[in-house]
């Protein structure tokens, strides 16, 4: 008997060290501000106690699908007309409705020809059907658009991953979120200044490079005229940026085509530079292999034309093809040095391949990060005295049992925080202080069920054993259904629930070895120290 | 033997022990619990219609689940909500709602604007807010909390809160009914729908709101009320066992009186703590801690004037109907 009680005294004592490295690691010294430090490393506070940035963000992902079948109308007109077959237009009908394209005006003898044209290089992405025989409907595959989607979505967490890198910020979070919905989850500790995230990670800098049709022209009336009033479907107005070399204003209106010739992905590098002859400040960029064919065979074919570089949906630069470019170029404008540095950021970093719209955005200022936390451990420490003090009061000898068990309860609790990585939130510190009230539940169940058998007449060893055994079932119970609670807690809740729902399983875990294991084996070591018929202390 | 009622004192003191003879006839005071119970329940009620006419939901719900902007902004001198109101007016802010937060010294202010229904212009609400109050308000603030949430992300929590309550009932009622016969998990369910009712009529009743952690709240304390009505159906089970020619009423009331020490030690401990939480926790945790307050006070006391006295109403009904019907001890009981 001596012995197993030796060995289960050692197990409670490596147990105990265990988790106090859990806690702590190996701190560096033994002194107060040492152990804190090693505390903070090992215990990962959620955004409501560091205080930061949580965003919900929505890819629009209908842009990138308007992306690609814009490309596609220009490949069907392309392919159409090397075929020869004639038509009046190829465009998309309906806004609403990006993946829906429609070709009209064929040639009603040539339709079956129409048909096998668009079938052949089409039939993989796109359902063909004809709605007449001078009109013919080109569908995305709803299998198509949902890998669009999914790509677009992946891609832009990619992105603003990137982006948020340059922050500097520790432990970010970025990932999907939610189901199905094009949803991405962005949380940034420790920031707090939300316009800057949001400039940084918005910013749908999609560069894009277009042909120009007509411009600068003062205004929209101008620009409409010169295409005799009424603008084709494969043309666009988009109109200068105030900051334009060529001093046109904010309200002047170019006429470009409007599929690209190369953009924002297409980009490599870029970086700020000087103009060796104007000194003027640039950005310097090269495209990847694929889009320097493009723009290669683009600006072979079009030397002494104009392209205008747009920015952000607005004509940054025009600029006239002198010579066939390859892959590098450059972007010359009056930019200011931070603007040529954020522009190059922006186009290093890539794209956004669509714009996102904010779901829900929650900014904790630190001091209410800070103040929480002390207000939480505040309220922790109360409870836990008022409980030990309690228990020291009514159960006298046994009361200094149940208090050891308490302490090493939260030794265990907060040593399984630091071990899992889990974070603790403000709700998990109240989990924290529930599981204290709880798991000391277990304790008043037991002494009281051994006050009864000893009130029976029962020895000692009898009375703590009856206590036990009786107890257990009762304290398994309650114990499996509040861990069922907080296991759909976790399943669905937000991340400040789901610290609590962590705290307060991890504590009702630990409670079941403390309380029936730890204060036994006290017991057992009481029990052997007293004298035939003496009673326990409780 | 020694005698029944004393145990041998190791230092010739008593110990500290409330409730050692206890014998309270629980069931014949049922009428003034139900009483009791239907005060606060209609009261509840009453208030939650009082809600629903003046703001479309039964009682005053955060912004997770209402939606719109919230900012929480601390200033440097006494807020003025008048002249706040004015110079979010002027700024052509229309229907924000200003109130104060957190405790009178602090100088904290809740600047509220409802549901924006477009998404794309979602955070707009929070630069206008601040925005307004730099230009017309002439006292330093900072900004110390954010909470937006638009029309999407509100329903997907609600339907978050929905879920869990739903499965956790749902858990609650599987369990019961492996671990007791049905009428028992009838009386549970019961005793825990009357405490969440009751709870809920208090934050109506308190003018308080309701957000995520507070459902997170009200589920633990009804697992928690769950447990407290089980200990006392244990110990019915176990005497059932033990004694089978005992009239129900007198049975249950030993019950619940040998039952008593533990049922109120255990919940007025946790209640403790929760009380701690409650008093040093802070204004964020206030409407969590305000749901265990109130809720473990209810638990307790459902176990003992619910759920045992509709087991006894149970089998008098059975009884009446020509039935004669022992409440089955069932298969384990160990407690």
């Amino acid at each position: 008997m001596k012995k197993n009680l030796k060995n289960k005294i050692a197990l409670i004592v490596a147990v105990l060290l265990i988790f106090v490295y859990g806690i702590f690691g190996l701190p560096s010294g033994f002194s107060g501000k040492a152990l804190m430090d090693s505390l903070t490393k090992r215990i990962h506070l959620g955004l409501d106690l560091r205080g930061g940035v949580h965003l919900i963000l929505q890819v629009v992902v209908s842009e990138a699908v308007n992306a690609e079948t814009d490309n596609s109308v220009a490949r069907i007109q392309q392919d159409l007309q090397t075929a020869k077959l004639t038509y009046s237009q190829v465009y998309k009908p309906d806004p609403a409705r990006p993946d829906v394209i429609k070709v009209e005006g064929t040639d009603p003898t040539k339709s079956s020809a129409v048909r096998s044209a668009l079938d052949a290089k089409y039939s993989n992405e796109y359902d063909v059907s004809g709605g007449s025989d001078t009109a013919f409907t080109v569908t995305m595959k709803p299998n198509i658009v949902k890998a669009l989607n999914d790509k677009t979505v992946q891609q832009a967490i990619e992105t603003i991953r990137d982006r948020v890198d340059t922050l500097g910020v520790s432990e970010p979070v970025i990932q999907q979120y939610g189901l199905g919905d094009n949803q991405i989850l962005v949380e940034l500790p420790g920031i707090s200044d939300l316009d800057r995230v949001k400039a940084l990670i918005q910013d749908t800098s999609r560069l894009e490079i277009h042909e120009v049709v007509g411009g600068p022209y003062p205004d929209d009336q101008a620009a409409l005229a010169s295409v005799g009033g009424v603008l084709p479907g494969d043309q666009q107005i988009v109109h200068g940026s105030g900051v334009m070399a060529a001093g046109s204003g904010a309200d002047s209106a170019f006429v470009l085509k409007r599929v690209s010739v190369v953009a924002g992905s297409d980009f490599r590098s870029a970086d700020p530079g000087t103009n060796q002859n104007t000194g003027q400040r640039i950005v310097r960029f090269t495209l990847t292999n694929e889009a320097g064919d493009k723009f290669w065979a683009y600006t072979s074919a079009n030397v002494g034309r104009s392209m205008a570089v747009v920015l952000g949906g607005r004509v940054r630069e025009v600029a006239n093809i002198k010579s066939a470019i390859r892959d590098t170029g450059e972007i010359e404008g009056s930019f200011s040095q931070e603007e040529v540095e954020a522009l190059s950021k922006m186009l290093r970093t890539g794209a956004l391949p669509a714009s996102l719209n904010y779901l829900e955005d929650r900014t904790v200022g630190a001091s209410l990060g800070a103040d929480s936390i002390k207000q939480g451990v505040t309220a922790a420490i109360v409870g836990i005295l008022l409980v030990m003090v309690f228990m020291l009061i009514y159960y006298r000898g046994s009361g200094v049992n149940a208090d050891l068990a308490l302490i090493l309860n939260l030794v265990i609790l907060l040593g399984f925080m630091g071990f899992s990585g889990a974070t603790l939130t403000l709700p998990g510190i109240a989990g924290v202080i529930l599981t204290i009230g709880m798991g000391v539940d277990s304790n008043v169940l037991i002494f009281e069920r051994i006050r009864e058998e000893m009130r029976a007449g029962k020895v000692a060893s009898a009375a703590v054993d009856q206590g036990f055994a009786h107890a257990w079932g009762t304290i398994l119970d309650t114990h499996v259904t509040t861990i069922v609670s907080a296991a759909i807690l976790f399943l669905f809740g937000s991340g400040p629930v789901k610290g609590f729902a962590v705290t307060l399983t991890f504590g009702l875990l630990a409670n079941l070895f403390t309380a029936v294991f730890v204060s036994r084996v006290i017991f057992d070591a009481h029990v052997n120290k007293l004298k035939s018929g003496e009673a326990v202390s409780i | 033997m020694p005698e029944p009622g004393k145990f041998r004192r190791q230092e010739g003191r008593e110990p500290v022990e409330f409730f050692r003879n206890v014998n309270v006839d629980w069931l014949g005071k049922k009428w003034y619990f139900l009483g009791f119970s239907l005060i606060f329940s209609t009261a509840g009620l009453i208030s939650m219609a009082m809600h629903w006419n003046k703001i479309g939901s039964p009682v005053p719900l955060g912004v997770d689940f209402r939606g719109g902007t919230q900012v929480q902004v601390q200033f440097q001198n006494a807020p003025n909500t008048n002249q706040i109101r004015q110079a979010t007016e002027a700024a052509g802010i229309k229907d924000a709602s200003i109130r104060s937060y957190g405790s009178s010294g602090t100088n904290e202010m809740l600047i509220s604007l409802p549901e924006q229904q477009d998404e794309s212009s979602l955070d707009a609400g929070r630069a206008r807010i601040v925005d307004a109050l730099q230009a017309h308000y002439n006292n330093p603030f900072t900004v110390r909390n954010v909470q937006v949430v638009g029309p999407t992300v509100g329903k997907q929590l609600e339907k978050q809160a929905t879920l869990a309550t739903l499965y956790s009932l749902l858990g609650m009622l599987i369990y019961l009914w492996f671990r007791f016969q049905l009428i028992y998990g009838v009386a549970a369910v019961v005793a825990c729908f009357h405490d969440t009712l009751i709870t809920v009529g208090f934050f109506a009743l308190t003018n308080q709101e309701i957000s995520l952690t507070v459902i997170a709240a009200i589920l633990t304390l009804v697992g928690y009320s769950m447990n407290d009505t089980i200990v006392v159906f244990d110990r019915i089970r176990e005497n059932l066992r033990l004694s089978r020619r005992e009239p129900l009423p007198d049975l249950v009331n030993r019950s619940i009186n040998q039952t008593l020490s533990r049922t109120v030690l255990t919940s007025g401990l946790t209640f403790l703590t929760v009380l701690s939480l409650y008093v040093y926790g802070g204004p964020v945790l206030r409407g969590f801690s305000f749901a265990l307050v109130v809720g473990i006070l209810i638990g307790t006391y459902s176990s003992i004037a619910i759920a045992a006295p509709m087991l006894v109403a149970y089998q008098e009904w059975r009884a009446k109907s020509g039935k004669t019907v022992v409440l089955p001890a069932a298969k384990r009981s160990k407690v």
